[in-house]
């Protein structure tokens, strides 16, 4: 439990949280009230009526309208109370704002991947600013999943046939726990993470690091050529696959497609990345996507390293 | 008063019981059993079939709160644990709770309660024992061919991964929803065509008339869960894509349609225990149930309009918001009728004569428990907060307050009020009462702690979790070991009153239904020597004395012997 939470509800640390949790202590109060003056009458009519001879044979009671008309009246009138203000806060949390920053999330089991808008990509540990409408749109890789933060009052499934989305507006920097709410195998339990919120400033500074934290360039760079599936067509042990393996490949002299040689440098390894129709190996087909252009410059940097150390 | 002792009809008097024929001794081969169309002795064979489901579904639930004393592993690694909890759902939810009481207890009164010899259709009867063994027989082979740790609500499109047990258990459930179906039908005719002679509508026993509203649940709902394990299996055999995105299917179908079946399904389990509170309450306070005509007929009300809100097991499933809002709307307007029911049983007692004996016990710890159920249910129907709460420890100690501590409940209070003439015997009721305490004292401890577990964030269906939820999980496990003492303890005192309990007579509680006033315990094989004419209500305990005679309203008082024929009942209107 939060330290600044109750003994009911974690702390409140989303715009929206505050407004739940008034709906959830009304419903709970009143709930209370209703339940132990129901009780308290039970259990006076189980004592004050009790049978004190085996033949006694009580009056008939004929029941009062008027209660009978309260006792429907009321609850129905609480009800539609209830309803309605939970609708309006369920419009709040289902409609994000115009300007919220985007966020895309991919689960899988037993992990959450999010991708932020330059490209940065980061695992199980969500990176937010403080204050501002962050909006997730996520989906699943394999079986359904659900991404939940307690502290912020928001979960949603997470389909993988489709998007879905949720947004909050985190109000006060720190660290909280993101769980997997929708069973999805044995690591169900461990599918874990937690939002990181920063201030402005320091968000915009772990973003731009390209998310690289603590990594060397080499470390970084083997991180993305896994999360990029470089490896379906680029062997690192030398195999022939759809294309050129990486090892050795750095400073070696290929022949190209179509006449001349290129000596695999800095500038050729990063323009392949970006334009891989450019200077196609000779004997491979020209089938590298040209996704990859949405790496920065530190991730191109980190990935050209990582390949030099695949001799 | 000069007249024959009793207008209530031939039974015979307590002393001559022991060693009349009843329809347990008249015929002791195993074939008579085996083979027997007699509902009593089907309700029984249920009996014994149910309470060792519960029995192994209770032993799992020890085993999965054991593991959960400590936040990594306690006893047992996450494979096993996610088996175990899927294994303690689906026993539960198939194979004790939605037969119980209809099958058990529905089965064996409700025959006496028309003044009818049996249900419409023996046989029928008879078949759907049998189907619904088969059918549990081949879901847990299940656990022979392979791992099954999908929950209890088999999510595609993990389940369509999960291999070839799940279609075992799939073909489990298919089978065994054929019982349900059957009798739920059986017991709609049996209610329509062979009530006794003045037995009107309006003169039905509150039991009687929600075991109607959950037939009517049972035929209609149970299809379609059907029809779902079907297209599951067609979906694997050839290849089709209906749930599983892989082959360009949907999974949140996958979950409107079991969800359509497995709302009404929780009406299946909670009607009849309105009933079973219905009685006692009546009974054990000596008056008519405060408000009869709305009890009854919001039963069936309920039974219908359960069948519309599916959908709020999915709020945040991907399903529209518009649908979410709507199944929001109706769930508030069913949970009504059902906080109505509970006012009313508590104004029965009103100015009543209130025994406290085991049945009235289990009947008030069912209005304190299933009413905390009942409310935690509208929280959860909130959609802002259910947001928050879904999928999370709340839900978990929502539906087991409403589940258990409602129907099983219920179940367990109408087990010890029919005991006597199911059985012929008299249970200890000191054990009894300290039974009921360690049950409600050891389920509030398990599962309130849930709520608040759950509100904290602590998701359902984990293995393990954050050390700061472990204090609350310690407390719940605690609570199980003092819950399951308590059960042990009521089947301990049960069985043994079969061999020395005291014999027990016709009408121990003095109540007005016709299997108390009109059969012996344990009743004739063919129930009544006569048909009974019914003249009166079912709580027409004003009309004690003239019923009973001699000063007496009940309560253990002699009747005549079996065959006297003066003893039609004919009290005054």
């Amino acid at each position: 439990m939060g330290d600044k939470g109750t003994v009911w509800l974690p702390e409140a640390i989303s715009s929206i949280a505050p407004e739940v949790d008034s709906l959830f202590y009304f419903v709970l109060w009143t709930s209370t009230v209703i339940f132990v003056a129901v009780m308290v009458a039970m259990t006076y009519f189980a004592f004050r009526y009790r049978r004190r001879n085996a033949s006694e044979v009580p009056p008939v009671v004929h029941e009062s309208r008027i209660l009978e008309m309260a006792w429907i009246v009321i609850p129905t009138i609480l009800v539609l109370i209830v309803f309605t203000w939970g609708f309006r806060v369920f419009v709040k949390l289902n409609v994000a704002p115009g300007d919220a920053y985007q966020i895309q999330v991919r689960a899988k089991q037993w992990l959450w991947e999010y991708q932020y808008p330059n490209g940065t990509t980061s695992i199980s540990d969500l990176y937010v600013p403080i204050g501002r409408p962050v909006r997730l749109v996520m989906s699943s890789e394999d079986v359904l999943h659900s991404f939940f933060v307690p502290s912020f009052r928001v979960k949603q499934d997470v389909l993988p046939n489709r998007y879905s989305s949720v947004w909050f507006e985190a109000t006060r920097e720190g660290t909280y726990q993101i769980f997997c709410t929708e069973y999805c195998g044995t690591q169900h339990s461990g599918m874990l993470g937690k939002v990181i919120v920063q201030k402005e400033a320091d968000f915009q500074d772990w973003l731009s690091s390209a998310g690289a934290g603590d990594m060397t360039p080499e470390e970084y760079g083997e991180l993305l050529f896994g999360q990029n599936n470089c490896k379906v067509c680029h062997s690192i042990d030398g195999s022939r696959l759809v294309g050129p393996s990486m090892q050795g490949l750095f400073g070696r002299e290929e022949q190209l497609e179509g006449g001349g040689s290129v000596v695999a440098d800095e500038n050729y390894l990063r323009e392949s990345i970006l334009v891989p129709s450019a200077k196609v190996v000779a004997t491979y087909s020209n089938a590298m996507p040209a996704t990859f252009t949405s790496l920065n410059a530190q991730q191109l940097d980190a990935l050209i390293a990582y390949i030099k150390t695949l001799q | 008063m000069s007249e024959a002792v009793t207008k209530a009809g031939p039974v015979a008097s307590a002393h001559s019981h022991a060693t009349s024929r009843n329809y347990l001794n008249h015929d002791k081969r195993l074939k008579s059993w085996l083979l027997t169309v007699d509902h009593k002795r089907i309700g029984l064979m249920y009996m014994v079939s149910v309470s060792t489901a519960f029995l192994a579904a209770g032993v799992l639930a020890l085993l999965v709160r054991a593991e959960l004393l400590t936040p990594g592993e306690t006893l047992m690694g996450p494979d096993t644990y996610n088996q175990l909890f899927s294994l303690h759902g689906i026993l539960m939810v198939f194979l004790f709770i939605i037969p119980s009481i209809p099958a058990v207890l529905g089965n064996f009164v409700l025959p006496l309660q028309l003044g009818a010899k049996d249900v419409a259709f023996p046989r029928l009867n008879l078949a759907s024992y049998y189907i619904y063994l088969i059918g549990g027989v081949i879901a847990l082979m299940a656990l022979l061919v392979g791992k099954v740790d999908t929950g209890w609500t088999f999510y595609t499109p993990y389940s369509s991964r999960v291999g070839t047990s799940v279609l075992f258990l799939t073909t489990g459930v298919f089978v065994m929803g054929f019982s349900s179906i059957l009798t739920g039908l059986n017991f709609i005719v049996t209610i329509h065509k062979m009530r006794a002679p003045g037995l009107t509508w309006n003169r039905l026993p509150l039991f009687v008339w929600s075991i109607y509203a959950t037939s009517i649940v049972q035929v209609l709902a149970t299809p379609v869960i059907g029809i779902t394990m079907v297209l599951l299996f067609m979906e694997r055999l050839l290849g089709i894509g209906i749930f599983d995105p892989a082959l360009g299917g949907d999974p949140v179908l996958f979950q409107h349609f079991f969800w359509f079946y497995s709302h009404p399904a929780v009406y299946i389990m909670i009607l009849p225990a309105f009933g079973v509170i219905s009685d006692l309450i009546g009974t054990f306070s000596r008056h008519e149930v405060q408000g009869y005509k709305f009890v009854a007929l919001s039963s069936v009300a309920i039974a219908f309009l359960g069948f519309l809100v599916w959908g709020h097991h999915m709020f945040v499933s991907g399903q529209s918001a518009i649908s979410s809002i709507i199944f929001s709307l109706i769930t508030y307007l069913i949970g009504i009728p059902t906080g109505v029911k509970v006012l009313n049983w508590v104004g029965t007692m009103y100015r009543g004569s209130v025994w406290l004996q085991t049945p009235m016990l289990y009947a008030l710890a069912f209005l304190f428990l299933f009413s905390i159920g009942g409310f935690t249910g509208v929280m959860l129907g909130v959609l802002a907060i259910d947001v928050h709460l879904h999928d999370t420890y709340f839900v978990v100690a929502h539906f087991h307050y409403v589940m258990m501590g409602g129907t099983v409940i219920a179940a367990l209070g109408g087990l010890h009020y029919w005991w006597p003439k199911i059985t012929g015997k008299m249970y200890n009721e000191t054990l009894g009462r300290i039974a009921v305490a360690l049950i409600f004292v050891g389920f509030n401890v398990t599962f309130f702690t849930q709520f608040v577990l759950g509100s904290q964030g602590m998701p359902r269906r984990y293995y393990g979790y954050l050390p700061e939820f472990q204090s609350l999980h310690a407390l719940s496990t605690y609570g199980s070991w003092i819950l399951a003492f308590g059960l042990f303890l009521v089947l301990f005192y049960l069985l043994y009153s079969l061999f020395r309990g005291k014999q027990a007579p016709s009408n121990p509680w003095g109540a007005l239904t016709l299997e108390w006033t009109n059969a012996t315990s344990p009743p004739d094989p063919h129930n009544f020597i006569r048909t009974p004419v019914v003249t009166r209500g079912p709580y027409d305990f004003h009309k004690a004395p003239e019923l009973f005679g001699n000063g007496h309203a009940g309560d253990g008082a002699p009747v005549t012997t079996a065959g006297d024929p003066s003893a039609a009942p004919k009290p005054k209107a």
